[in-house]
């Protein structure tokens, strides 16, 4: 796994607190880091360059040299900068004034247009409006069928005229396309194109026809977030061939850093406006700049996650919260069940474990876990008495059975739950053991058999400046390293977006989830 | 406030733990649209039997002689005949220099210098990062390059180039065994699986190699073990009957170990010589996705050992490239890689870290949509293509 971008600067910034101004080769140093990150993250090398000219400035400034953690603070530099590019000016779609709003897809092979088309339909529906897919590939076999099928499951209409398969005049059915959505009284026109690559000089020349024949407000560059170097190339012939309005990011639920979002918008100054991440026709959303600057970075979401506790919990039951936590093996299935309600009123519980810092091999668990299975967990907690939830040790076969028959699950994941909840329980005390918990006051040097590497997390990343945070983050750092019993459990890359943020220490482990064993069925 | 981030953790990690239990069965199931209603539990212990050791529902079989009308309308001849492989090679090397021309100009202005300066070897290394071989690979290739040209004193261009182009041929492993397992070995036919991530052209590489296998006077049948994107057994369809070959398939949703063991079954029993089977797109972090993939191997290894494996990586991936090869590697057991999409202008680094750090050799490389355009990988035509503008 790659060293973070915090791993990196803090070896750099070793041993230079407190030497005042930077020196040049300091500056260069720290270049030279933030280049290799980005190259890792695969932004291209020409946006790579000019991006750390601009950021080379403001490393060299007051700003860091003052800092107490100079490496902390150019964190937070390059997540502004970041920040900065991948926002730009956001927008929403353009309508038409008179008749149908056109949107035409356009991008390589393979990058995911069609579903996307699907998506966005079913996005625009839920938005009140009555959009119609048009099949414009003509090319790819059985692209027509698919978009078809992708029209159903979306409920939408699908305009294809053409069977496709190298037969029928893509911008014939582009052009007709208009006239039916105005007879068949749709609002909205998605184009689906074929995929095409930058040099085809008369696949781009078709994309160009297809523009002319719709006339749309919009024209979304569909780019696969896993795109290496070639980002640029295909985001200027793109650019240069059909031209385009906005960019859709796809495959976000991969573990790629996605550094090709930086690439396109550097180069062609058009905004990110969706992000595509699953295969679910629902897996879509509109793009975060904040959390793809994280993402590029290889930090977690920590930001939007603490955004949304602060406003979903007030102080006191916060507390509440913590002290039950702590309570050890009084935890009890009902109170897990009361602070899992609490949990889910913060947001979709994928959502909310998908901004855990940590590598791609958790957020694979993640992008699977739904609010679907939370409530099959809390179906088996309800089927219990009082007396099970309340010591789930007394739960014996005849009583999974019933549990299982109440619940309307199997017996097989009654006592999945059962001994799961064990195990998560010796898991959570553990954890909080290192947090000094409750309460969150600060206690973390008496956690034993914590293995925090280098013990040069003390201060952990107090950087001058904490618009959000007042004080130290509480001991996370306490978190003991490999978990007995989770192999191997760090998460590599627990670094936080330095966006006022002291970062998780260096080292810091928490459990990654993705070494759970699995319950073999 | 403190505590809440910290409580907010723990509860996440703690949900996380617990639910994991039905995750994992739920994905192993596959990934419709819906998941399955909950089996109501009735007797005394109502746990579902192994799943690999249930005999694998028969799926609807279709076999197409030709194709609609409706569906291919190629001109001439219904099934058209795949060129040959020898001829292939001189059309396809073309589109392959000219996919690589911005690297080659950019190694020619700095190999054309005087003087090999600091600049110049900024220069080299810049432009095998453009090629997304990444950071580490290309340092190690300019740090041996640098060597050598101290020690041989090297000057003129032509002599840098020769060495560039060694060390970038050694950098692609010549050694690497790359013979395509498609001819029968035991009794059966010669089964090769191919897998990858989503829309890397899996599919299109499974038709483009029944097309040269047909070319070579062999018999193929296909298996459509993507039951999941839509349309997909019909793209996989539509390609085998261009060459008259058979495509087994299930019912969409279906569970694709079904239809790959059902395959190879029907491959045996129409006694052709290899069995080609496509499965559905799916990221490397999909851990459910993944075990399904591993499902679907060994259900099919009860006919007997697959003989290839094919990770399907497309030239325009990053750095994530390397990733995707090694879990696919973990969990399939690839064989060989399929670089794809070479005719554009992106460039395929990656499989250099790819071949270096797993050892797993690039066997074919796709230059373009057609139905010909898939040819073998050799090391010294790939570098030769790269570097096609420095003449030495
Ligand atoms: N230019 C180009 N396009 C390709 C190549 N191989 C596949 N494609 C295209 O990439 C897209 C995805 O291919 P497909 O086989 O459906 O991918 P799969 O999802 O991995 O099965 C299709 O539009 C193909 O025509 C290639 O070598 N070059
Ligand atoms: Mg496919």
């Amino acid at each position: 796994m790659f060293d973070t971008l915090s791993d990196r600067l803090n070896k750099v910034f070793t041993g230079l607190r407190g030497k005042g101004r930077l020196s040049e080769a300091d500056i260069d140093a720290t270049a030279r880091e933030i280049r290799i990150a980005l190259l890792e993250a695969d932004v291209a090398l020409p946006v790579v360059r000019q991006f750390i000219a601009a950021v080379k400035e403001r490393a060299g400034g007051e700003e860091v040299s003052r800092a107490l953690n100079p490496a902390q603070q150019v964190i937070k530099i390059v997540n502004e900068e970041l920040v900065k590019i991948l926002g730009g000016e956001t927008r929403r779609l353009r309508y038409a004034k008179t008749g149908p709003t056109v949107i035409m897809l356009a991008g390589l092979q393979g990058a995911g247009k069609t579903t996307l088309a699907g998506k966005l339909a079913r996005h625009l529906k839920q938005l009140g409006h009555t959009p119609v897919l048009v099949a414009c590939d003509l090319q790819r076999p059985n692209a027509v069928n698919q978009l078809q099928v992708v029209g159903e499951r979306a409920g939408v209409a699908v305009y294809a005229p053409e069977p496709g398969n190298g037969v029928g005049d893509p911008v014939a059915v582009a052009k007709d396309s208009i006239g039916f959505a105005q007879r068949a009284q749709h609002d909205m026109v998605i184009v689906d194109t074929a995929g095409r690559l930058g040099i085809d000089a008369d696949m781009m020349a078709q994309a160009a026809a297809i523009r002319d024949a719709v006339q749309p407000q919009e024209i979304l560059f569909v780019v696969d977030a896993m795109v290496g170097q070639d980002a640029v190339n295909t985001a200027e012939a793109f650019r240069d061939g059909v031209g385009f309005s906005g960019v859709v990011l796809t495959k976000l639920d991969g573990d790629a850093r996605g550094g090709a979002a930086l690439s396109v918008r550097y180069v062609t100054g058009q905004p990110i406006m969706f992000a595509s991440n699953g295969e679910k026709l629902e897996d879509f959303d509109v793009f975060h700049p904040d959390r793809m600057a994280s993402r590029i970075l290889g930090m977690g979401d920590m930001l939007s996650l603490i955004e949304q506790a602060q406003r979903t919990f007030d102080e006191d039951e916060a507390e509440q919260m913590a002290a039950k936590l702590a309570s050890g093996t009084e935890f009890t299935l009902e109170d897990f069940l009361d602070q899992l309600q609490a949990i889910k009123r913060m947001g979709p519980i994928g959502n909310l474990l998908g901004m855990l810092p940590g590598a791609g091999q958790m957020k694979e668990m993640i992008s699977q876990v739904d609010d679907k299975d939370l409530d099959r967990t809390a179906a088996i907690i309800r089927s219990m008495t009082p007396a099970e939830r309340a010591d789930p040790k007394m739960i014996n076969g005849s009583r999974r059975l019933r549990i299982a028959n109440g619940s309307g699950m199997m017996v097989s994941e009654v006592n999945n739950l059962v001994d799961r909840f064990f195990e998560a329980r010796k898991m959570m005390m553990r954890m909080t053991g290192g947090m000094g918990m409750p309460g969150g006051r600060r206690n973390a040097r008496s956690a034993k058999g914590r293995k925090n590497k280098k013990g040069k997390n003390k201060q952990a990343g107090r950087g001058p400046t904490q618009p959000r945070m007042p004080a130290g983050f509480p001991g996370m750092g306490g978190l003991p390293g490999g978990l007995g019993g989770l192999p191997g459990g760090g998460l590599p890359g627990g670094g936080m977006p330095g966006a006022g943020m002291p970062e998780l220490p260096p080292g810091t482990k928490l459990p990654d989830l993705s070494k759970l064993k699995f319950p073999k069925q | 406030m403190l505590a809440i981030i910290v409580t907010v953790v723990v509860l996440l990690i703690l949900a996380a733990v617990l639910v994991v239990g039905f995750v994992v069965p739920r994905v192993r199931r596959g990934r419709g649209e819906l998941p399955p209603p909950p089996v109501r539990s009735t007797g005394v212990t109502a746990t579902k039997p192994p799943v690999e050791s249930a005999a694998p529902a028969a799926p609807e079989r279709l076999v197409q002689p030709a194709p609609p009308a409706a569906e291919t309308a190629p001109p001439g001849p219904l099934l058209d005949v795949p060129e040959p492989i020898a001829g292939r090679m001189q059309r396809l090397r073309a589109r392959l220099a000219r996919s690589q021309t911005s690297l080659g100009r950019g190694l020619l202005s700095v190999l054309s210098r005087d003087k090999l300066d600091d600049d110049a070897w900024d220069e080299i290394e810049e432009a095998l990062l453009t090629a997304d071989v990444g950071l580490k690979s290309t340092t190690e290739i300019v740090d041996r390059l640098r060597t050598r040209t101290q020690i041989l004193g090297t000057r003129s261009q032509g002599e840098l180039r020769a060495l560039l182009s060694e060390e970038l041929v050694t950098a692609l492993r010549p050694e690497l065994d790359r013979t395509l397992h498609t001819v029968p070995t035991g009794s059966g036919p010669a089964v090769v699986m191919v897998v990858g991530v989503n829309g890397t052209g899996k599919t299109t590489t499974c038709g483009k190699l029944a097309r040269v296998l047909v070319a070579d006077g062999r018999t193929v049948l296909l298996g459509a073990a993507d039951t999941f994107r839509a349309a997909a057994a019909d793209q996989l369809q539509t390609w085998g009957a261009r060459v008259g070959a058979e495509t087994i398939r299930g019912p969409e949703g279906g569970d694709p170990a079904s239809v790959a063991f059902e395959a190879v079954k029907a491959g045996k029993e129409a006694g052709v010589d290899a069995v080609l089977i496509d499965t559905a797109g799916r990221l490397h972090t999909k851990v459910g996705l993944m075990d399904e993939l591993g499902k679907v191997k060994r259900v099919v290894e009860k006919h007997g050992p697959i003989d290839e494996t094919l990770l399907v990586l497309d030239a325009t991936t990053g750095q994530n490239g390397l990733t995707q090869a090694r879990v696919f590697l973990e969990v399939a057991e690839v064989t060989g890689v399929v670089l794809t999409k070479l005719d554009g202008t992106a460039k395929g680094g990656i499989v250099i870290s790819v071949q270096a750090e797993l050892g797993v050799p690039v066997k074919l490389i796709g230059l373009g949509e057609g139905a010909d355009d898939l040819a073998p990988f050799d090391p010294e035509q790939f570098v030769d293509a790269l570097l096609g503008d420095v003449v030495g």
